[in-house]
């Protein structure tokens, strides 16, 4: 789909899926990485727990596709060999802090007067600009500061995090949408801009209704464990089952009543709806905001006993066939061995030869009907600078005294 | 007049809840003209979901519609009209992008399938997104965003390893599947600029939320390891934490990569003689030694206010934020500077606020309006977008097609 264009990726952890989605959707994103290899190649877990910037597993994740080249910036030489190859792109990603770039003579400013075209989108945690440009930040942090932590986990502990880095993943995928716009404007103008990636307000942008329930009701929303309040009623939403935790929502109005009535039944051919059926005729007709929380409470007693009577795999495949919209608390084995995944095919093997491997990946962005556009990995993340000879002699017209002249310079 | 980035890009909604109509929200504050169809007989469960504004309820008052909803046109259409085919027609004629996200397979039983609308117009592009997608034995999967949570395995990653997974308050795929579908729009339609080809797009929550999870995924493929919720820590870094701070449930997360982060965040602490000790001189002792760790981490920062404890972290270099309540983002100084929050006028709840997105472009200003009430704009749209005479306007409006 982006089979014409381009891209120099100078992102660390915080923004690798940005040129991974690009890569997938078909442009040339060419990772740069300081001779001594991306910081983000340090990030557990590493292939059979070896520690080792070429097994990093994370970096096989986010950056499968993509070539690799090693280019000491700090050098006059590399920084000539920088814009030489600024000039043959049509995006830059990156991910310093504010400034870093203007300071090593980088900045877009230098860069657009030698590309006109170019479009350049910076990842950090809080923005360009601004009174908390300069604060540090992972992805706790910025879970954190947009709101997200606060409102998830119970009352007698921490509020918590999701147990995986994904505001790295909210920014990238951000600056890659940054990009597509600026790329739709350039496509009428002919002119590259910059885009400005904040992780906070990723995270922001993941609350939907937190934020009316203060504007419009000076509601804080706060941790509430595996209850939920939607619809204007507290109800469980994570129940444990015979083998594991199922999801399953008890909620108010017309659509969260209506499959209580399928979920009633479904627990009477049982004989373990108790006194649910007689307790309410019309479970459609029912106002839940009107119950009482105890009586809530002693209705959720009687359905919890029935999931707990069963395994996840038999509740589930009873709501696929009442169609309820439950389904099982997977881990990540759950997710692999997911038939539904593997119909779509959506695993897709990536060959590790050097390993004598080949792991299976998250295939496809999406399907699409156009079979060429297929969005997905095409090959295993690089090595440290696997394509420089690729590059600098095939592409950049470099010779080979010169490339290995950089070579013992430790520029490239 | 400022050019918008996605002038001329002509969008039809038929989406509803809350993970479709993202995109075009997306697209419509960028500049794209955003159509949105709705009907009377089957109101969108975010015009009848609190909060209401001021609590007064009402189909415009939903602070779960306009929060999706920005810089749209709305539309009364009715699908099963039979004279709504004449309407929709034109519709199609005039779009550029169909997004949608119905169950697999209404959309054909509308005769409204991608087949069908391409006869139209042959350069479409439509997308889908699901919770499953459009194919596969789960395909007809009727469910929410919080399904998709428990199915990624988001739900069981999130809390304690010794109690109950809690899973997230907000359905969190909701927000990644329409992320992933500005994507995949955007870049068909620079497919078709420089193509002439359209496409069909099936995008599904449960696939794009997995390259969120990509390592762990990996990690189980390679090794048969399965990831654990483990409350705030991070196998890379420590502290790395959620810590209570003085005042009624107030807290600052911190966390320490680094070993140079490891010194300057000692010497905040005033070097006590504890954190001398040789147990915490390695990332790797302090993981082993977590637990006394972060108990001496949370004995200091409880004699701070949690703005202390940022400022205190983040002058001598060290990540650390304060947990925000939905309250204070709205007080936050960097989001005000942002221009995150937008101040709107809508017709019928006055002023209010419309998000902005995590990106700003130099030169691409950002135009947001407000939601649409429910047929607002079925005048505009149907006489001066599709052409329709003021005589033809009433005439379908008399037959019961705009409701």
């Amino acid at each position: 789909m982006l089979s014409p264009y381009r891209a120099l990726d100078l992102t660390d952890e915080k923004g690798l899926l940005c040129g991974k989605i690009l890569a997938d959707l078909g442009a040339d994103v060419i990772q740069v990485e300081k001779p001594e290899g991306n910081p983000a190649r340090s990030i557990p877990p590493f292939f059979e727990d070896i520690a080792d910037p070429e097994r990093s597993l994370f970096w096989f994740a986010f950056s499968a596709g993509k070539r690799s080249i090693t280019l000491n910036w700090e050098s006059e030489a590399g920084k000539d060999l920088f814009k030489r190859l600024a000039k043959t792109a049509d995006f830059i990603i990156e991910s310093f802090p504010p400034g870093y770039l203007e300071r090593k003579g980088l900045g877009y400013e230098v860069l657009t007067k030698i590309n006109p075209r170019l479009m350049m989108a910076s990842i950090t945690p809080f923005g360009q600009t601004g009174p908390f440009k300069d604060f540090k930040a992972g992805d706790l942090i910025a879970s954190a500061m947009g709101g997200m932590v606060c409102c998830t986990g119970e009352p007698d502990r921490a509020p918590v995090r999701i147990s995986a880095d994904l505001a790295y993943c909210q920014a990238g995928v951000h600056a890659a949408i940054g990009l597509l716009i600026a790329l739709s404007n350039r496509a009428t103008t002919g002119q590259g801009q910059q885009v400005d990636v904040s992780m906070q307000a990723s995270t922001v942008r993941t609350l939907h209704t937190q934020l009316p329930y203060w504007e419009y009701s000076n509601h804080i929303v706060q941790r509430s464990g595996i209850r939920r309040f939607r619809g204007g009623v507290s109800t469980q939403e994570i129940w444990p089952c015979k083998d594991g935790f199922v999801s399953w929502m008890f909620f108010g109005g017309a659509v969260g009543t209506q499959q209580m009535r399928l979920m009633v039944e479904w627990m009477e051919g049982k004989g373990m709806a108790g006194s649910l059926a007689a307790e309410v005729q019309d479970w459609a007709a029912l106002d839940l905001t009107k119950v009482s929380s105890e009586k809530i409470k002693s209705w959720e007693r009687v359905i919890g006993d029935f999931f707990l009577a069963h395994t996840q795999k038999e509740l589930y495949q009873g709501a696929l066939e009442k169609r309820i919209p439950l389904t099982p608390l997977n881990d990540m084995s759950g997710v692999v061995e997911d038939e539904q995944l593997a119909a779509r095919g959506f695993w897709v093997g990536v060959d590790h030869a050097e390993l004598r491997t080949n792991i299976r990946y998250p295939g496809f962005l999406f399907l699409t009907s156009e079979e060429k556009c297929m969005p997905r990995a095409k090959r295993r993340a690089p090595f440290i600078g696997e394509h420089n000879a690729e590059i600098y002699i095939g592409e950049l017209g470099l010779r080979e005294d010169q490339l290995n002249f950089l070579r013992r310079e430790g520029i490239v | 007049m400022e050019r918008t980035a996605l002038e001329g890009i002509k969008v039809i909604d038929f989406s509803w809840a809350f993970a479709g109509p993202f995109i075009g929200a997306y697209l419509g504050d960028y500049g794209a003209q955003v159509v949105k169809v709705e009907s009377h007989s089957r109101l969108d469960i975010t015009r009848v979901t609190a909060p209401y504004k001021d609590g007064i309820t009402g189909i415009n008052r939903s602070g779960c519609f306009l929060v999706v909803n920005n810089s749209k046109y709305g539309i009364t259409l009715n699908l099963r009209h039979p004279r709504a085919s004449e309407i929709i027609k034109k519709l199609i004629a005039w779009a550029d992008v169909i997004v949608e996200n119905f169950g697999a397979g209404v959309m054909e039983r509308l005769g409204l399938g991608y087949d069908e609308l391409k006869k139209i117009k042959p350069e479409l592009i439509m997308l889908s997104a699901t919770i499953q997608g459009q194919t596969g034995p789960r395909s007809t999967f009727a469910g929410y965003g919080w399904n998709t949570v428990a199915l990624t395995g988001i739900g069981n990653l999130t809390g304690w390893p010794d109690r109950s997974p809690v899973g997230t308050l907000q359905a969190y795929p909701d927000s990644v599947v329409p992320w992933f579908g500005v994507v995949a729009v955007l870049a068909a339609i620079d497919y078709r600029r420089r193509t002439g080809r359209g496409q069909y797009i099936d995008v599904s929550q449960y696939e794009t939320t997995c390259h969120f999870l990509a390592p762990l995924l990996l990690d189980y493929i390679a090794h048969h390891r399965v990831a654990m919720r483990a409350g705030n820590r991070s196998p890379y870094a420590a502290p790395h934490g959620v810590y209570r701070c003085r005042g009624d449930d107030r807290w600052c997360a911190i966390s320490v990569f680094t070993e140079t982060e490891w010194e300057a965040f000692c010497r905040v602490l005033g070097s006590p003689v504890w954190a001398r000790d040789e147990r915490f001189a390695s990332l790797q002792g302090r993981k082993e030694n977590e637990e006394e760790l972060d108990r001496r981490v949370e004995q200091w920062t409880i004699n701070f206010a949690p703005e202390e404890v940022m400022a205190l972290m983040q002058q001598a270099g060290v990540p650390a934020g304060v947990v925000k309540t939905n309250k204070e983002l709205f007080e936050d100084p960097q989001l005000e500077h942002r221009g995150y929050f937008q101040r709107v006028e809508h017709p019928e709840i006055g002023q209010c606020y419309q998000q902005a997105w995590p990106i700003t472009l130099s030169i691409s200003p950002l135009k947001i309006r407000p939601a649409p009430c429910l047929g607002e704009h079925n005048e505009y749209v149907y006489t001066q977008i599709l052409g329709l005479s003021d005589q033809e306007f009433v005439d379908y409006l008399d037959m019961g097609v705009f409701e």
